[in-house]
């Protein structure tokens, strides 16, 4: 009997080995373990042997038909793990074909840049204010320090309207100065981005419309020095941290002292080349104290407060910072100007 | 204003490179522009001598000649020029010099004329950059010979006085005082803490009689002429200047004249102060009246130009005729002739806005006008018209006669300033005592005590404290000054409300795909036209320009669409295949016209695209934005834009407040803009979708209990909208109706014309327990017979 259940196990074990696919082998599971098979048949004629045979053979037969099992499921496992490698390598892609980008668009390269500003001054406890392009004269100019026939007025080329007095369309974002000392509780601490309008035709450099930030900081205390501070960090946090800063004298009528703020040249370092036209420096912006008549003129006591004030103007930012040499594309929206940024 | 570095040397010492000296006076305050070398291109012309002239083999035109330039070997020049004779000093470009040739800048080389060796070239004063203006000797064509017997060997830009820097400052318009050669020398000195030799004016005054008995003065408006000095010269010569001073006009961009008029212009450079010249016996009566001009007088100026005048403008007239615009330009009928024998030196002052005004009205701007616009202290006038009679005794060209008339009703005296150090320390952030800053304004020629300043007349400029503080700055150095940072009370920096909505806008936007354009406010008001906006329409009535740069910019636009339309036809033009662009822009809304007070400027959003999807694509992003927005939409057909396509537009309400509108762009429209595709446009007010947002969020339990799914499919006319059916469903379903979704819209075959076949799925539940088919029948019974009864729906 053992003999005979030995060659059942070999033959089962090869045919198992020999075993082609996942189908034949559960008919050969009926087979060799089904209620038909041979082993079951052995099993069925263990009535025939001795008592003390009996326990011995049955223990093997079992023996035998764990052997069996066993092998079957190795067998099993090793067709389902072929037949996932099959789907796997079914399933190969060309993985360097282009994805199904979904396109993203482009915020304008003027918006980028009043935004970086916007986030320096942020940081350093600035408002950002907003108020009208169409202007009047006493906000544009007269609350200013510039009454009519003040040379500064035909300076600016200023675009006027239809109106009863004078409306006009602003020449530059200082009116906010005016209206947020009107309407701000003080301390003021405000950057008031905007475009302007001034009477230039377009052309490379010049536009019509343009866009300038406006800061102003009034409190107590406040003196030429912390005015030097603030735009000294402005400088850093916006040219990175080797711009070097200068301010020179210089004349606005509504500030004073007045200054203009040169930060070291971006192109060369400060060497001198083209762009710097040899100087190492590039003008940024215009700068002073607020000038103690505009105080007042806002029912803010200058013997009490002071504060200082700056403007700069956007667009040569943006060219410089995205070699842009060209101020029409900015206004011209093709998409393959747009989305370069 | 340009300022050549010789003449300015004349007033201080100082020693500074001009390059230092650039870098130092504009960190004090005067901005160079630009610096030029005269004769910058100049290089390797020396002195020669013409040894020996021969002809020319095979040119007739054509000499050889031997030059001696001081090193003993004579060299060999070939040369066209007809004035040459042996013995002359020549100016000589050496092999390698450069010389100006045509508008350009040639290098000598070596060379053969017809065949004769040829090393170097003798120039013309035109070759070396200058004209017969500046060097009256010089021949009207030909080399230029040296008059006087000159070293050889040496370089003629020194020989002619020719090297020079010229730097040109940008002069603020508080400074009238910089606008002369003695102002920046002013600052120079203190820059350099260095004395100004102000010019010594001292005068012999050999003239018979005296000046106040050949002139009378009379002003008839002070308030436009503060004062008025005349001075009169006899025997006058009239005849070319002599080279230093024809020298020092070029070297400041003044082409030299003749003697009396280059006194006039060289006083104005050094002072500051406009001189005007008058031949006496032009003047009737030997009366100047300064008046305001009569309606309909006209005058010939220098220029040859017939000028209309006003009665706003002042001018300078005798009894029976003006002579001069004042301030401006004098008048041809008076002009100083070479035949003239007396002369009457105008020195006068005159109102800077009234001046300005009138060169404006006239389109006249001179070099007079451009300073007395700036207001002058009139107490330059005394010492200006003292330095021309002081020239004129130099030149020998006339005699000055003694005293002069002087009209000066008000005169300016220095004014005090209080200041205290203090007060200027805790400005400037500065710590220098009382001594210092009083040192500082000295440089400035103010007389300072720790209290008070007394002021120079010429500094108008300086009227409070804080301007003084500016000089202080100014001469301490303004990159002296410590940099702080302020210690006031701590502010949050931080956007507003709006202003993040207007961030989350922008960026749902671009997220979906939409790249921001940027479009001028200003608009032509054909842009009505292009749009078929009709002519009584309330968007006709702009904020308008009066002094636009033409008329495309003319009108401050009431639509924003056009601004987008413009840049899709750019990119259709340009054969980009799509695009999708919003802007976020402000339309200009006046309330009356002309305007009384400022135009509501009504943020908007406009979205614009083609090539890229249909109506459903562009009201999808609508939607989008909204949902991101936590607003909620309603959208109803437009048909009455007339720049939109009528049955592809809806309006878009929030509630019942009107949003904007969405749809395509009406074909003819887009035939306008020269685009032949499909053009989408939305326009939503950003002030209405601030308002509405809603950045707060509650959170909503997820549902416990599963949901039951209820598809309905049903045939309609056509023109049933599907808001009409969600509307049914929605009011019948009742509160367990969860979502209403529309899956399937069909038009055409197995469905009857003018039909259509429209499927929703319907979810229901409830948030307390599982809802089973007894609880869902019902509601869609009634849904059902609602949807027939009312839309004529007939279910599938």
């Amino acid at each position: 009997m053992k003999e005979k259940l030995n060659q059942i196990r070999e033959k089962a074990l090869k045919r198992l080995e020999e075993t082609k696919n996942m189908d034949n082998l559960e008919a050969l599971r009926v087979e060799l373990l089904g209620k038909k098979g041979e082993l079951t048949q052995i099993l069925k004629a263990m009535g025939s042997l001795s008592k003390e045979e009996r326990p011995i053979i049955g223990q093997y037969a079992n023996e035998v038909r764990g052997q069996i099992e066993a092998k079957l499921e190795a067998v099993k496992a090793d067709f389902a793990k072929k037949l996932k490698q099959e789907k796997l390598n079914a399933e190969k892609i060309d993985v360097t074909m282009p994805g199904k980008k979904k396109s993203i668009g482009h915020l304008h390269p003027m918006t980028k840049v009043i935004e970086d500003i916007k986030q320096i001054f942020i940081g350093m406890g600035y408002e950002i204010v907003e108020g009208p392009e169409v202007e009047t004269a006493y906000y544009n100019f007269e609350a200013l320090n510039i009454p009519k026939d003040h040379p500064a007025r035909d300076e600016q080329d200023t675009f006027y309207v239809n109106g009863e007095g004078d409306f006009l369309l602003r020449t530059q974002t200082s009116p906010m100065q005016i209206r947020t000392m009107e309407t701000h509780e003080l301390p003021i601490k405000i950057i008031a981005p905007g475009r302007v309008y001034r009477s230039d035709e377009v052309d490379a450099t010049h536009s019509p419309i343009f866009h300038q930030l406006e800061g102003m900081v009034i409190d107590k205390n406040i003196t030429m020095g912390d005015l030097k501070g603030a735009l000294a960090v402005f400088a850093k946090q916006l040219f990175g941290k080797d711009a070097k800063v200068r301010f020179r004298p210089h004349h606005f009528p509504f500030t004073e002292p007045s200054a203009e703020m040169d930060v070291s040249c971006f192109a060369c370092g400060g060497k001198g080349c083209r762009v710097c036209k040899d100087s190492g420096w590039i003008e940024v912006l215009g700068c002073g104290m607020v000038h103690p008549e505009v105080l007042k003129r806002c029912n803010i006591d200058p013997e009490k407060y002071s504060g200082f004030a700056f403007g700069l103007g956007l667009e040569r930012i943006a060219m410089q910072k995205y070699s842009i040499s060209d101020l029409r594309l900015l206004y011209e929206n093709d998409t393959r100007f747009l989305e370069q940024f | 204003m340009d300022l050549p570095i010789n003449w300015l040397k004349s007033y201080v010492d100082y020693d500074a490179s001009t390059a230092d000296f650039i870098e130092d006076i504009t960190m004090t305050g005067q901005k160079v522009e630009s610096v030029r070398r005269l004769a910058g291109d100049i290089t390797g012309v020396i002195s020669g001598k013409v040894l020996q002239i021969e002809k020319h083999p095979d040119a007739d035109k054509l000499v050889v000649t031997q030059i001696d330039v001081g090193n003993g070997e004579p060299l060999q020049i070939v040369t066209g020029a007809p004035n040459l004779k042996v013995g002359d000093i020549v100016p000589v470009a050496m092999v390698g010099a450069t010389v100006y040739h045509g508008n350009g800048v040639e290098k000598i080389k070596k060379g053969k004329l017809r065949g004769v060796p040829s090393n170097g070239m003798l120039c013309s004063i035109e070759e070396l950059g200058f004209t017969r203006n500046d060097y009256p000797e010089a021949p009207e064509y030909g080399i230029y010979v040296f008059k006087d017997e000159v070293p050889l060997g040496e370089d003629v830009k020194k020989l002619l006085e020719m090297d020079d820097e010229i730097v040109e400052f940008e002069i603020t318009n508080n400074r009238p005082d910089c606008y002369s050669i003695i102002g920046l020398a002013r600052e120079t000195a203190a820059t350099y803490r260095k004395e100004l030799k102000y010019p010594e004016i001292k005068l012999e005054e050999k003239g018979e009689g005296n000046s106040k008995d050949y002139i009378d003065v009379e002003i008839l408006n002070p308030e436009l002429c503060p004062r008025y000095i005349g001075r009169v010269v006899k025997n006058v010569k009239v005849e070319p200047s002599p080279l230093w001073l024809r020298h020092r006009l070029t070297a400041a961009g003044v082409r030299p004249i003749n003697n009396i008029v280059d006194i006039t212009n060289y006083v104005m450079l050094e002072l500051g102060q406009p001189m005007h010249a008058f031949d006496i016996d032009t003047i009737d009566e030997a009366k100047i009246i300064v008046r305001n001009a009569k309606e309909g007088e006209k005058i010939t100026t220098l220029d040859g130009q017939e000028r209309q005048l006003d009665p706003s403008m002042l001018v300078i007239s005798d009894c029976n005729k003006a002579v001069a615009v004042a301030g401006v330009m004098g008048g041809e009928n008076s002009k100083v002739s070479p035949n003239a024998k007396a002369i009457l030196f105008e020195s006068a002052n005159f109102n800077g806005a009234s001046v300005r005004v009138t060169a404006k009205k006239l389109g006249l701007r001179t070099d007079a006008s451009a300073k007395y616009e700036k207001n002058l202290d009139p107490n330059l006038s005394l010492d200006a018209v003292n330095r021309a009679v002081q020239l004129v005794e130099m030149l020998g060209c006339g005699e000055v006669c003694p005293g002069m008339v002087d009209c000066y009703p008000n005169k300016r005296e220095p004014w005090t300033v209080e200041y205290s150090t203090e007060g200027i320390n805790k400005l400037l952030g500065t710590e220098l005592s009382e001594k210092e800053m009083i040192d500082l304004l000295a440089l400035v020629e103010v007389k300072a005590d720790g209290k008070k300043a007394v002021i120079p007349t010429f500094r108008p400029d300086l009227v409070a404290q804080c301007d003084l503080a500016e000089e202080v700055a100014r001469f301490y150095g303004y990159n002296n000054i410590a940099t702080t940072l302020s210690t006031g009370t701590p502010t949050v920096g931080k956007k507003s409300f709006s202003q993040l909505v207007e961030d989350k806008i922008a960026n749902t936007m671009v997220a979906m795909g939409a790249s921001e354009a940027k479009c001028f406010s200003f608009e032509s008001p054909k842009v009505f036209d292009k749009l078929n906006i009709p002519a009584d329409s309330k968007y006709r009535k702009t904020v308008s320009i009066s002094n636009p740069l033409g008329e495309d910019f003319s009108i401050m636009r009431t639509i924003p669409v056009n601004g987008i339309l413009t840049s899709l036809a750019t990119n259709y033009n340009r054969r980009n295949p799509s695009a999708v662009l919003f802007e976020m822009g402000k339309v200009y809304l006046p309330e009356e016209l002309p305007l009384k007070k400022l135009p509501v400027e009504e943020k908007t959003l406009t979205i614009g695209m083609y090539g890229n999807g249909d109506f459903y694509d562009i009201k999808g992003m609508v939607d989008a934005l909204a949902d991101t927005l936590n607003t909620e939409l309603d959208y109803t057909p437009e048909e009455g834009i007339p720049y939109m396509h009528p049955y592809r537009t809806a309006k878009i309400y929030i509630g019942d407040e009107y949003l904007g509108y969405v749809g395509q762009i009406h074909p003819d429209t887009a035939q306008n803009y020269s685009v032949a595709t499909e053009c989408y446009i939305a326009v939503l007010s950003i002030d209405l979708l601030i308002q509405k947002a809603a950045f707060d969020r509650q959170y909503t339990e997820l549902p416990k209990y599963p949901s039951i799914q209820r598809d309905i499919a049903m045939l309609v006319k056509e023109d049933v909208t599907v808001k009409q059916i969600e509307s049914i469903i929605k009011a019948k379903g009742g509160k367990l109706v969860e979502s209403v979704k529309l899956f399937d819209v069909y038009k055409g075959k197995q469905i009857t014309s003018g039909y259509k076949s429209v499927a929703y799925s319907i979810s229901f539940r409830a948030a307390d327990r599982t809802l089973t088919g007894e609880d869902v029948n019902p509601p869609m019974d009634k849904i059902m017979k609602e949807l027939s009864e009312k839309l004529g729906a007939q279910l599938r």
